[in-house]
């Protein structure tokens, strides 16, 4: 099973500078456990306390995972993951 | 140094006048490796907070895979400050996510003066540049 991945740029220190990499498992969560092992300290970049980081933005295909299943969501060969680092700040 | 046209310029500041006293935020978008700002994308704050900004991941989602699209980056993100200086602060600096942007801060605290300052974010240090406005056609 292959599922494509696509790296933000300030993530990709921990792919070699690949834009993005090949992942398998049947749910982001197993998905993310893969592209780990080859590529140590991804997953800690995308996971905390057990769920998806709050500024990290993890879509399906077209769709943001926080409306599908988060962690859980269902996954398979010939999906597209893209992770972007949310935008945010301001004076607080 | 951030090269930007007048009318860009003008075009940040008018949003960030525009939202105040939210701020507002956005991005330029530029041939990829060339850095040069051409495009400006105005972005919904999705906090819609005086103190706090968030684009929209949804918005998010569609302005960066059209950057893709067309082999663009984003060369400037820009946001306001509507009570406190065109700094970065400790929340911009620990959410500044594209090493290669160019970070324009603009503040409309003064109600007859808009600041406009641009800096870059990497590795958690901040570097202000100097801002050469051009007066193009």
């Amino acid at each position: 099973m292959a599922i494509e991945v696509r790296i933000p740029t300030i993530l990709r220190t921990y792919t070699g500078g690949a834009k993005q990499v090949e992942g398998k498992g049947s749910t982001l969560s197993e998905l993310i456990d893969d592209i780990d092992s080859s590529h140590t300290g991804l997953k800690d970049r995308l996971i905390a306390d057990g769920g998806l980081r709050r500024f990290v933005n993890v879509y399906l295909n077209d769709e943001d995972v926080r409306f599908l299943g988060g962690l859980e969501t269902p996954v398979k060969d010939g999906d597209t993951v893209t992770v972007l680092p949310a935008v945010a700040g301001g004076a607080a | 140094m951030l090269s930007l046209s007048r009318e860009l310029h003008d075009k940040i500041v008018a949003h960030a006048r525009a939202d105040h006293p939210d701020e507002a935020c956005g991005v330029i978008a530029g041939p990829a490796g060339s850095d040069h700002p051409d495009r400006f994308i105005p972005m919904m704050n999705a906090e819609r907070s005086p103190t706090f900004y968030r684009f929209d991941s949804m918005e998010q989602f569609q302005v960066w895979k059209e950057m893709d699209e067309r082999d663009e980056e984003p060369i400037v993100i820009y946001h306001s400050h509507t009570a406190t200086e065109a700094y970065p602060s400790r929340t911009d600096v620990s959410y500044a996510s594209e090493p290669g942007a160019h970070y324009v801060l603009v503040s409309t605290r003064a109600p007859d003066r808009t600041d406009f300052r641009s800096y870059r974010i990497v590795d958690e240090v901040i570097t202000e540049e100097p801002v050469e406005i051009a007066d193009v056609e």
